[in-house]
Formats: structure tokens, C-alpha cells, sequence
């Protein structure tokens, strides 16, 4: 979805044109608290009009970085520059950015009206025209009706859609959302997440979201980096991400993913075999990968990419004998997981095509575990 | 609840009452004594009050006690916000130990111990530099400021440290210089502490004896100054009147704002059960 939206962009995929020149650019970014290095020697074009999630764990340096854009903490080496501008001197109140607090941090002594209009009075914009800028928020969050409520009077949805009132309002150059979604309730998020891609579409402001939530920013993002251990990990579009992670971090921090331990035998241009105990035949993968025979490696294969069979298919590799250990009912799909041979265990998961279809797999049946050749994702860290 | 008072629950409760309000309600009672000796009970009659009231040294030393405890207050609440700010934000700075050490050390520093230094500091001050020239309602106000602000800095300091940072920050976020941050979005936050800060210091000013009886002069006489002498040149009536009074003023503030916050509570407990009904 959010690479559809990316395609219909005029300017197409900026990060993949050479001549583009990036909105926002993070140089070698690193920010040590005592000791502790939260960021570390981090690089990032960010382009106009994208929405790029930033993804990763409790303690990834995610919120670091973000609050480093916002000015409220100052790089320890490194430089960002916001539309070509150096922001190493540039207090907060002096940004072209707007923040969305994870807490909304909406002002407890001010109405819902007053908290939207403060940072237009900052700006010393006309009574009128703030009248009017509020108004028009107001009514796209659908909050016209609780303008003289204050915050404590509000649910949490409703507070939510302040804070991003709040943000936007002043139609900053940069948006930047720290976990925007992370209180609401499973219908509200969604909704959301919605409302937000369709401001963006509309004002064309350049988002950056931080997030915990993998499902959040695969719908959400143009791109995504993912951080891990105050370092950016992997940076691509949703499906660069879930479909070829570059390391084992990302392919097990993305999506459910099985992982196998291997050694490359054979590494052809074309193809690519890789021994494993685990499966007890072989990986075949149909591209190559470029890199010696006799190297160790990672094999990544998702579950949903996975085929479970009732009877051996007889084939010489991309095939695991196993038992079912285990069958989860989901209503759309099933999630089945199964121990090889080896004594390795896997989840294959199955969307239910047929209703209690007469050839279903149930627990301790014998199964072939299959997938195809071009499944396999093999990763060298 | 449905249980009956035992006894034994009951005693303890008589006994408790008894030992917080008996020396009060004698001192009242005594206030409408007719007979002009303290111990001895001659019938009821008001005419304390007027008396009283027509005192021009009790009604001077009043006004004297209120001025020294509003003035004081109020400089003791500016400070004390400041210092309390400094030391629930700033972690670490050079000196910060000396610094919290000395803001706190008049709440355990016996008050004989901090009266007799600042006497001796104004003295020193004088012979120095000429200044001040004689005790009165400067010295006395300054010694009030020293100790009050340490009552103050502690109340300031703990609601400042449960501030919620992220509130300033949105304000500069959204554009809000650092200084109008704090006079828009942060002192508006915490007044409820400032009052109760500034509520604090103007009580214990008023209350203080020790520490004034050191740097007080001639003609800023306080409350409590001429109390105390009244007692030390015999018992008169006319203090129980007075303290009466006080007594009076006491309770009913701290019934009206008692209904207030009530009230106050009720009306929170209301606004959030209409937050939960209107979220869809």
C-alpha cells in the first residue's frame, strides 16, 4: 500500500535517483549519554514529502535521534542539516519542525482551542487568522465540538487528535511523531493511521514517525529504517524490508520469520546451495549471492511462504519432513508448527481457502515442509 | 462500616479529641470570663472583645505581624520557586551540594542558633558599612525571607521534579522562547504549589517568635512578641480574646477551603466520566 502511494508520488522514489537532493540529511550523527552511546554513527537522507518510520526496540536510540531533530538534545559529533540548513545552533523554538509527544504533553491549564493556537500566537499570526487556521483543524480532526474542552475532559483517542491538531497547525516543513499511535485502541489505530497518510497526502509535509510497531510503520512508512543497538540497521520500503532483509536482526525484528543455519556449497551467478542439518536436505535459492563456497550463513524464510504437503513431493532439496506439534485457528489462516526431523522447530502459516477442508492437517501428522526456490532470503550477519 | 463502635474505639477517639482540642476549648471559654483574674471563672461576658479591639498596641502588633508575613512570603515564595527549579532540573552543577545544604539547613538549624547569627551579622553589617543602621522591620523581614524560603525551595522542589518536562518542551516546540515557557506554561501549571508555598511561609512568619525576638527592634513589635510579653507581665484576658480570634479565622479557612476542594474533586470526577461517555 504505502509503495503504491510512494509510486504515485510525481518525483518517484527519490532515494533511488542520484541527482535527488535530500530534505533532511543526518551526517555521521552519534549522541553518547555518559557512557552510553544512544546513537551511534548514524547517516540518513530523508527526501520531501516522504513519511519515513524509524523502527525498532525500547532502547534502539529511535526517540534519541528524533528528539536530536527536534533540538531538544544536541548531537555529541555529527551533523543534521533540515532544507539545506546546519541545525547545530538552532534552538527548538526556532525550528522548522513541529513534534507530536508520546505522551501528547497537551497543556493541562489551556482548552483544547487554546492548546491549538499556541503556536500560532507564537508566531504573532493575526486573531483572525488564527480563528480561522484553528477552525479548519479542528473540523479535519473532528474535534469542532470539544473546542472549549480541556484536556483532562477528553478520552484518550480524543487527546490523540489534539496533540496531532497541535503539530500540525502551523504547517511545519518537518512532522516529526514519536509512537503517534501508541495509546489508542486496535479500530481507533487503524482509523488513524488512515488520517494520517491522508494529511500527509494533502499538505505534503515530510513525516517522521518513530515506532515500535512493525505493523504501524509497514503501513504508514514510504521507507523505513530500522534501528537496533543505537545504529540504523536496514533502510527500504516496506517490502525491501519484510522481503529482503539484510541481516538476521531485521529478518527476525520484521514479520515472524523462520531461520535456519547453513554453509554455502555451491555459488553460482544463478543459484545458490546451501547445506543445513536442519532442513536435512538442502536450501536452493535461485539467485546468487556472491560470496565463497564454504561460508557460513543464515536462511530466512517466512512462514506464509511456506507449504505444508501430506505426502513426500520426492524432491531433492527446498523439502522437511516433520510432525505437527502444534495448530492455531486464526479464522482467516492457520498457523502450524511443525518439528523436523532434526528436532528443529517451524511455523508454516496456511490461509484457510476451503471451509474444514477434508484433507486438514492436524496435530502428529507426518508432513512435507516445502517452499519455493526463490523464497529463501540467505543472510551472512 | 457496618461494624459498632466498640468501647474501647470510642475512648481512644474521646481521649484523642480531648488532647488535641481541650487546651482550646479552655483558652475559649476563658475569652468570655467576666472575672478580670485568668484562673478564677466569673461569669460570661464579651467584654474582651471590645477591649481588644480597641487596643492600639494589640491592633499595631497585628498589623506589624501581617506586613512582615505578606512581604516575607512573597520573596520567600520568588526565591524559593528559583531555588527549587535549580534543584529539581539541574542534576549535577558545580556547588549543588553547598547550595541544597545551605537552602535547607534552616529547617533543622535550631532557631535560637539562626536568631543569634543574623543578629550578629546585622551588628557586623553595621559596624562594615553603616547598615542597617538599628533592627526593625528590614532586619526582621530579611531573617523571615532566610528561613521561610526553605520551606518554600522544599514544597517547589517536589513538584518540579513530577513536572512533566515534555509540557516545555512542546512550548518551545511550538515556538515558545525558554523564559515565556516558563511564565506561560510552567508557572500556570505548578500555582496551585506557589499558593500553598506562599500559604506556608506567610503561616510560619507570623507564627515565629525566637528568630524575631533576635532581630526585631523598638516600634515593629509582632504578634507573637507582644503575646509573649502580656504573658511574662501577667495573664490578661484579653490575649485569650485575641488568640480566640485567631483561632476563629483559623478554622474557618480551612473549612472553606476544604468545601472548595470538594467541590473541585466532584466536579473532576464528573469531567471524566463525560470524557469516557462522549469517546465513541
Amino acid at each position: 500500500m504505502a509503495a503504491e502511494r510512494a509510486k504515485a508520488e510525481a518525483s518517484g522514489q527519490p532515494w533511488n535517483d542520484p541527482d535527488a537532493v535530500p530534505y533532511i540529511r543526518i551526517e555521521n550523527v552519534t549522541k553518547k549519554f555518559g557512557d552510553f552511546v544512544a546513537v551511534n554513527d548514524v547517516s540518513l537522507d530523508i527526501y520531501r514529502g516522504e513519511l519515513f518510520a524509524l523502527l525498532g526496540g525500547s532502547g534502539c536510540g529511535k526517540t534519541t535521534l528524533l528528539r536530536m531533530l527536534a533540538g531538544f538534545e544536541q548531537p555529541t559529533s555529527g551533523r543534521i542539516y533540515i532544507d539545506g540548513v546546519d541545525m547545530a545552533d538552532i534552538p527548538p523554538y526556532e525550528r522548522p519542525t513541529n513534534m507530536m509527544f508520546q505522551s501528547y504533553a497537551l497543556f493541562p491549564h489551556m482548552s483544547v482551542e487554546q492548546n491549538i493556537a499556541f503556536g500560532l500566537k507564537q508566531d504573532k499570526v493575526p486573531a483572525a487568522e488564527i480563528k480561522e487556521r484553528v477552525g479548519n483543524i479542528l473540523d479535519m480532526v473532528q474535534m469542532r465540538q470539544f473546542a472549549h474542552r480541556k484536556p483532562h475532559q477528553l478520552s484518550g483517542g480524543q487527546r490523540q487528535r489534539v496533540a496531532l491538531a497541535r503539530s500540525l497547525v502551523k504547517e511545519p516543513k518537518l512532522l516529526l511523531l514519536d509512537e503517534p499511535l501508541g495509546a489508542l485502541d486496535k479500530k481507533l489505530r487503524e482509523a488513524t493511521q488512515f488520517e494520517i497518510m491522508n494529511i500527509q497526502d494533502r499538505l505534503g509535509i515530510t513525516f517522521i514517525v518513530v515506532t515500535h510497531d512493525q505493523e504501524e510503520a509497514m503501513t504508514l512508512a514510504s521507507r523505513i529504517g530500522v534501528m537496533n543497538h543505537g545504529q540504523i540497521a536496514q533502510v527500504g520500503t516496506p517490502k525491501e524490508i519484510y522481503e529482503y532483509p539484510n541481516t538476521k536482526f531485521v529478518a527476525d525484528f520484521i514479520g515472524s520469520v523462520n531461520l535456519f543455519e547453513g554453509q554455502i556449497v555451491e555459488d553460482e551467478p544463478g543459484h545458490v546451495v546451501i547445506a543445513c542439518e536442519e532442513t536435512g536436505r538442502p536450501i536452493y535459492i535461485d539467485h546468487g549471492i556472491s560470496t565463497a563456497p564454504g561460508a557460513y550463513c543464515w536462511v530466512a524464510i517466512r512462514p506464509e511462504k511456506m507449504e505444508l504437503l501430506k505426502t513426500d513431493p520426492g524432491s531433492k532439496s527446498n523439502c522437511s519432513p516433520g510432525i505437527v506439534k502444534g495448530v492455531a485457528y486464526m479464522g482467516n489462516l492457520s498457523i502450524y508448527l511443525i518439528r523436523l526431523d532434526s528436532g528443529k522447530e517451524v511455523k508454516v502459516t496456511m490461509s484457510n481457502q476451503r471451509r474444514a477442508a477434508e484433507h486438514a492437517i492436524d496435530w502428529d501428522d507426518r508432513v512435507f515442509v516445502t517452499w519455493h526456490a526463490n523464497s529463501p532470503v540467505a543472510l551472512l550477519s | 462500616m457496618s461494624s459498632r463502635l466498640s468501647w474501647f474505639i470510642l475512648l481512644i477517639l474521646v481521649l484523642g479529641f480531648a488532647f488535641l482540642y481541650g487546651p482550646m476549648l479552655v483558652l475559649i471559654t476563658y475569652s468570655f470570663n467576666a472575672n478580670k483574674l485568668m484562673t478564677l471563672w466569673g461569669g460570661f461576658s464579651v467584654r474582651w472583645y471590645p477591649e481588644l479591639l480597641t487596643d492600639s498596641q494589640v491592633l499595631n502588633a497585628a498589623k506589624n505581624s501581617f506586613v512582615v508575613a505578606s512581604v516575607s512570603a512573597t520573596f520567600a515564595t520568588v526565591l524559593g520557586t528559583m531555588a527549587g527549579y535549580v534543584l529539581a532540573r539541574y542534576r549535577k552543577f558545580r556547588g549543588r551540594l553547598p547550595f541544597s545544604g545551605m537552602v535547607t539547613a534552616p529547617l533543622v538549624m535550631p532557631e535560637v542558633i539562626t536568631g543569634l547569627s543574623l543578629l550578629l551579622l546585622f551588628k557586623q553589617l553595621d559596624t562594615w558599612f553603616g547598615w542597617p543602621r538599628s533592627m526593625g522591620f528590614t532586619t526582621v523581614i530579611l531573617a523571615h525571607i532566610t528561613f521561610c524560603m526553605a520551606y518554600v525551595t522544599v514544597v517547589m522542589q517536589s513538584r518540579f521534579s513530577t513536572f512533566d518536562i515534555s509540557l516545555e518542551e512542546a512550548a518551545q516546540d511550538l515556538g515558545a522562547r525558554p523564559l515565556k515557557t516558563f511564565l506561560v506554561i510552567t508557572l500556570p501549571i505548578v500555582a496551585p504549589a506557589v499558593i500553598s508555598g506562599w500559604l506556608l511561609a506567610f503561616t510560619i512568619s507570623l507564627d515565629d517568635l525566637v528568630i524575631t525576638l533576635f532581630t526585631n527592634g523598638p516600634g515593629s513589635g509582632t504578634l507573637p512578641q507582644l503575646i509573649f510579653s502580656k504573658v511574662r507581665r501577667g495573664v490578661d484576658p484579653t490575649i485569650n480574646a485575641l488568640a480566640t480570634i485567631i483561632i476563629a479565622v483559623v478554622s474557618t479557612g480551612v473549612i472553606t477551603s476544604h468545601i472548595l476542594m470538594t467541590r473541585a474533586e466532584r466536579r473532576r470526577q464528573r469531567d471524566i466520566q463525560l470524557a469516557l461517555q462522549s469517546n465513541k
